[in-house]
């Protein structure tokens, strides 16, 4: 049975200086939730925090209903996956994943059982006898995933988990942890500062920024209604557009241009498209302004557009398929008026 | 064009005649390393290597530094193992004390690193209050306050005699005064202290981290993660304070008075060492057990390396 989380006004301090401010967070049973933030947005501090290896400085946390604020990390039924992966380098495979049964004092019988069954779900089973230093990183990421899995937690954690790992190496462990969850059906906290990780993997993304929650929703629901300037920007790659916009009446100003997009528009200051939403093609919603090109990359499948705007404003577009555009040419950018977002001067979409 | 190239353009025999020679090249290109190499080297030759190979001679002979050397082929090694009760008795104490005073030091050594890395303030400054003695310790001055902490009118008896207790004379009862001397050598625990404490700071917080998750206790922590992980300081420490132990001469020679008293219980080895040698002036056996401590320090020291792959954990 899957295991409830609840974040009730969660406050982390160091001294006088307040990381974490006020967190109030639900997390269902069975869920993938992703943190995400940059930098020192305090993620990995809650994720700690929840762990049991950092104390609550203020507010409670629920797991299955049950205040956990001062019980040990051992007794919380989680298990961790370090960013570092934390594998005992003395120890082989086999004892780095029956460490934590032979601690709890679990028969032998039972412990080999067990670490044979995370083996065969990793596919690391040669590998028991190696030593960490004779493992590749995909390999020791493996174990340390096997460590966690052994103990039949309730709670799985990752800290990054796959910063280590090189671009091939993490899509793959990517979609491998996303199989295991759904394998597994554990509730799961991933902490990543890769939105692309949080969009593929999560049921729901927390968008985190300097100890204060942004957003918390679905992967699609964050990338099609972001609720400010921040999360509009953080998700989605390539980065949403950011165009110095103002109201007139109901319609929008913005490169030197207007839009009429008969809807509410006061307060505007900044319209924010995603380069993918934008066309080259006539006849294809309305035409935002008049752009020069100034760099263009083919990358087989899409072609990415660096563009500039009348009013010297930098704007991406990106193109389906093979596309041939002549740099320094001009060209006119469409957009589907549903799709673009509007911003007031404090960041909150309109 | 590079002189070389306008060599390489000369006929063959002109160009053999211009090569500089096998020496002159050295000269040209090495001489200026081995001059500053010089002082060294001159050092090494003559103060340690030539001095090595005259005892090993010298350990063959009858030699009183008045009289020229008799050689006397390997009596002395026979005399030493056969006929010398207070060799024995030299190296029951030596080893005594290394037996005892090593593990004691390094495991206090351990316990205080262990104690300051656990991120107090200050930290600096204790690290060079405890580093102290280490620096202090092999010093006359330090074996003369040993002396008179450990009399019978010194401050341990004082301190006693403060809560009713009438303490012995500590370093002139043979049963207590070699443990005055491991006393003061766990005390110099300083140096094996700085690399334990330089040993525990690489090992990742990641792993206490991941041990506590899995509900290991403290004791389970240091005896399945922290030691295991320490083994090559500690390694690098035991050979280090062993060497150090059987060399071990200035605090029984002041403490004793040179004696090795009472009845022989401070009588370390290079103590007898340097009784046979500036006591009686016989060189030529001083150097034999010169040359059987060497023996001995290095056969230890092949063991230790041989078993360390048993259990000294190398991380790469």
């Amino acid at each position: 049975m899957a295991t409830n989380i609840e974040l009730r006004k969660i406050v982390k301090s160091y001294g006088e200086v307040k990381v974490v401010h006020g967190i109030d967070l639900t997390i269902n049973p069975g869920e993938f939730t992703v943190f995400v933030g940059p930098s020192g947005c305090g993620k990995s501090t809650l994720l700690r925090m929840i762990a049991g290896l950092e104390p609550i400085t203020g507010g409670e946390l629920l797991i299955d209903s049950e205040r956990m604020n001062e019980v040990p990390a051992a007794r919380r039924g989680i298990a961790m996956v370090f960013q570092s992966y934390a594998l005992y380098p003395h120890m082989n495979v086999y004892q780095n994943l029956a460490f934590g049964l032979e601690t709890a004092k679990m028969p032998k019988a039972e412990i080999a059982q067990r670490v044979a069954k995370a083996a065969a779900i990793l596919k690391i089973e040669p590998l028991l006898q190696r030593k960490p230093k004779q493992l590749s990183g995909g390999q020791r990421q493996r174990v340390a995933i096997g460590r966690a899995i052994v103990r039949e937690p309730r709670i799985f954690l990752f800290d990054e988990p796959l910063s280590n790992l090189d671009a091939e190496l993490r899509v793959q462990m990517r979609v491998e942890i996303a199989k295991l969850h759904n394998d597994l059906g554990n509730t799961m906290i991933y902490v990543t500062h890769d939105q692309v990780e949080a969009m593929t993997m999560a049921d729901k993304i927390v968008v985190l920024r300097a100890g204060v929650i942004e957003q918390v929703g679905a992967p699609l629901e964050l990338y099609n209604s972001p609720k400010n300037l921040f999360v509009a920007g953080f998700i989605g790659s390539p980065k949403m557009n950011f165009l110095t916009a103002s109201a007139d009446g109901s319609k929008v100003n913005v490169a030197g241009g207007s839009l009429e997009l008969g809807r509410a528009v006061a307060g505007t200051t900044t319209l924010g498209v995603r380069p993918e939403h934008i066309t080259l093609a006539e006849g294809s919603g309305v035409k935002l302004a008049d752009v020069r090109v100034d760099l263009v990359e083919s990358l087989g499948g899409q072609t990415v557009i660096y563009a500039t705007t009348a009013d010297n404003q930098p704007i991406n577009i990106v193109l389906e398929g093979q596309r041939s555009v002549a740099l320094g040419t001009m060209v006119a950018a469409h957009i589907d008026p549903a799709r673009l977002h509007l911003f007031n001067a404090e960041g909150d979409v309109i | 064009m590079t002189a070389r190239s306008l060599q390489s353009g000369a006929p063959a025999g002109e160009r053999a005649a211009t090569t500089p020679s096998l020496w002159a090249r050295i000269w040209h290109n090495d001489a200026p390393g081995y001059l500053f190499l010089l002082p060294w080297l001159i050092g090494f030759l003559g103060l340690t290597i030539g001095p090595m190979i005259t005892s090993f001679y010298l350990s063959f002979t009858d030699f009183d530094l008045l009289t020229s050397p008799d050689w006397v082929g390997a009596n002395n090694y026979i005399r030493m193992f056969s006929n010398d009760p207070k060799f024995w008795a030299s190296m029951r104490v030596t080893m005594f004390f290394v037996v005892f005073s090593v593990p004691l030091k390094l495991a206090f050594a351990l316990a205080v690193a262990m104690l300051l890395n656990r991120g107090i303030r200050g930290l600096p400054l204790y690290r060079a209050l405890f580093y102290l003695p280490s620096l202090l310790g092999a010093s006359v001055a330090i074996a003369i306050l040993w002396r008179q902490i450990f009399a019978s009118d010194g401050l341990i008896n004082k301190l006693l005699a403060m809560v009713g207790i009438m303490g012995p004379s500590w370093i002139s009862n043979p049963k207590t005064s070699l443990w005055t001397l491991i006393i003061l050598s766990i005390w110099q625990f300083g140096s094996p202290m700085i690399i334990f404490l330089a040993g525990l700071r690489q090992i990742p917080q990641d792993m206490y981290e991941a041990a506590s998750l899995d509900g290991a206790s403290k004791w389970r922590q240091f005896v399945k993660i922290t030691l295991p992980l320490l083994t090559p300081v500690v390694f690098f420490n035991a050979i280090i304070q062993t060497i150090e132990a059987f060399k071990s001469f200035t605090p029984a020679f002041i403490i004793s008075g040179g004696t090795g008293n009472p009845i022989n219980s401070t009588l370390f080895y290079t103590l007898y060492l340097y009784q046979e040698a500036f006591g009686f002036f016989r060189m030529g056996y001083a150097s034999a057990l010169a040359w059987v401590l060497l023996a001995l320090v290095s056969v230890f020291t092949a063991f230790s390396f041989l078993t360390s792959k048993y259990w000294v954990h190398y991380d790469e």
